[in-house]
């Protein structure tokens, strides 16, 4: 089955285009990162397929029907920056924010929306800080928040925007179980990733991004030369030397 | 102990109904980080109450709300479009909106209205009370109440029973509005209707505050429960109990100094806001201190 489906997808800001004609069709049950440099398009990919941004060509498909008609079966998770973490809310009441999208326009929280809650915030461990406020919570726990939301959400697909941006290699791999548990389940996961080593063993599909959708296909595919080439224009081996002087740096220092 | 007269009272009655539904509304314009917006309808409504003047040629007339209302809608439109389609920000669109549209009013009353009618200016800039104590009296449950509170009244229940209605939509949207918009809350209808709503209780707030001082009233609650507590619905109650003692307490002061009620009322709110700073139990002067101090012996 198809889960999501794109066709010439194109987005544009002020006139200037940041996303071409991107055309791709993900199977259910991937677990997909979605890679590419900054600017590459990878938010702007997920806010036109939900609808937050709007497109100026091309369609979208979610298990074969238009977005507004399956929008109850998408979940979405946004960068962490991407709200405001002094807002007076408390970490039980983002979880529950989850729930609102079933619960339509009118609908009250109630009992089983609190159960809900409970249970996703259980499954991120983040269950007993509930009732803290969300400005009083590390940033690998505000991660974990988001998650448990999304959770909440109970989708069939989901896009995360960054969810390991700024969480500890402990925080980072309880969240990449969550994935691959979601995926045992059946469930669809798109992910931004920066990390190409760790890309590697988390996605079992990558999408190359860069304006254009450089490819898509199996993990172990896309690893070539000229793909990643092609994704990060040059700029990949100027990644490289920063990466290795850092690494010299520490040795420079014991000399002195 | 200061006695309070009945048309104080009825002057109370008349600044808490007129504060209640700009507290609750300017919860979430601070949220929204969009206070100098409420700043930017107040203004801009002396066009609207111009032109509709030149319609309907009547000072009183409920139209005249109806244009200001609608001069509201016009400014956050333009501030929306100048932010969203040019590189400058939200900040600086709304110095440009709103100037022009004050200034353009001045012009407008002299061309419309020149000398033949005298529009006040306290009524534009600060407002009169003292209306409600020379109004026409309606019989409501037995009570002579004066006609001017019925519209207030009106204004404000409509504003609760909204906010309650939609107290998740809005606070959804004003805390991730890309997942909000992904719900298919709106994000444009929810901010055109939030701001049609100001406009109205800041429109129907005039005859009593004025233009100025208003915009205390939209922003003084919401920021002094913010210094007391981070629940958003524990907020919103203190920010209406902000209203309310400031109403009180602004009509004891004015009595007591023989000055404007409706100065007198936003002197207290500050009174209050001043004390939060100090003492608010969420983020005052005191506890943080107190929370510094502790930490530092922690770390001893
Ligand atoms: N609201 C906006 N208005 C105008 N331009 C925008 C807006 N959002 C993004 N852009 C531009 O669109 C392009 C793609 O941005 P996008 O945020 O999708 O990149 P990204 O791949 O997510 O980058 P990063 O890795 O830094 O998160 C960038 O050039 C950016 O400057
Ligand atoms: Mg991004």
């Amino acid at each position: 089955m198809i889960a999501l489906e794109t066709h010439d997808l194109t987005v544009t800001y002020h006139k200037r285009p940041v996303l071409y004609g991107v055309d791709v069709e993900v199977e259910a049950g991937s677990l997909v990162g979605i890679i590419g440099p900054n600017g590459a398009g990878k938010s702007t990919l997920i806010k036109s397929i939900m609808g937050v941004v709007p497109h100026s060509g091309g369609w979208v498909k979610v298990f074969g029907k238009p977005l507004a008609d399956n929008l109850h079966r998408v979940g979405y998770v946004p960068q962490r920056e991407s709200v405001d973490w002094d807002f007076p809310v408390t970490v039980m009441d983002v979880a529950l924010m989850g729930t609102y999208g079933k619960l339509g326009l009118f609908g009250r929280v109630g009992k089983r929306e609190r159960m809900i809650a409970s249970e996703a915030l259980d499954k991120v461990g983040m269950l007993p800080y509930s009732k803290r406020q969300i400005g009083n919570l590390s940033g690998g726990q505000q991660q974990r928040v988001f998650l448990a939301r999304a959770l909440a959400q109970d989708s069939d697909l989901y896009f995360m925007d960054e969810p390991f941006a700024g969480v500890d290699a402990a925080t980072e791999s309880a969240i990449i179980e969550l994935l691959k548990e979601m995926r045992e389940c059946g469930k669809t996961v798109l992910v931004v990733h920066h990390d190409l080593q760790t890309a590697r063993e988390y996605f079992d599909h990558l999408l190359l991004l860069n304006m254009r959708l450089v490819a898509y296909g199996k993990t172990d595919e896309m690893y070539t030369t000229e793909l990643l080439q092609k994704t990060y224009g040059g700029r990949l081996t100027i990644l490289d030397e920063v990466a290795e002087r850092a690494a010299k740096t520490p040795e420079a220092k014991h000399e002195i | 102990m200061m006695e309070l007269d009945q048309d104080s009272w009825w002057m109370v009655g008349m600044s808490f109904l007129v504060a209640l539904p700009c507290a609750l509304l300017g919860v979430f314009l601070i949220l929204r980080r969009m206070s100098l917006v409420g700043d930017a309808i107040s203004h801009s409504a002396l066009p609207g109450i111009v032109v509709a003047f030149a319609f309907v040629g009547d000072l009183s007339s409920p139209w005249l709300l109806v244009g200001a209302a609608l001069a509201g809608l016009l400014v956050t439109f333009l501030i929306e479009q100048i932010h969203r389609h040019t590189r400058i920000k939200q900040d600086s669109a709304i110095g440009i909106a709103f100037t022009s549209l004050f200034a353009l009013g001045l012009i407008l009353i002299r061309v419309i209205i020149g000398d033949k009618v005298h529009l006040h200016q306290d009524m534009v800039l600060e407002g009169n009370l003292q209306h409600v104590a020379y109004a026409e009296t309606v019989g409501v449950m037995g009570l002579d109440v004066p006609d001017s509170l019925i519209p207030a009244a009106v204004v404000a229940a409509g504003t609760v029973i909204l906010m309650i209605i939609f107290y998740r939509v809005l606070t959804l949207s004003s805390f991730d509005s890309g997942l909000a918009a992904s719900f298919g809350y709106k994000p444009a209808v929810v901010h055109y209707g939030m701001m049609a709503v100001i406009s109205v209780v800041v429109v129907s707030a005039f005859e009593a505050v004025g233009a100025i001082l208003v915009i205390a009233l939209l922003i003084l609650p919401g920021a002094t429960a913010y210094l007391c507590t981070h629940r958003l619905k524990l907020l919103l109650v203190l920010s209406v109990l902000h209203a309310l003692v400031s109403s009180v307490m602004g009509m004891y002061f004015s009595v007591w100094l023989n000055g404007k009620e409706s100065a007198g009322v936003v002197v207290a709110g500050t009174g209050l806001f001043v004390l939060a700073w100090m003492f608010g139990p969420a983020d005052g002067v005191v506890i943080k201190a107190v929370q510094r101090r502790n930490r530092k012996l922690d770390e001893v």
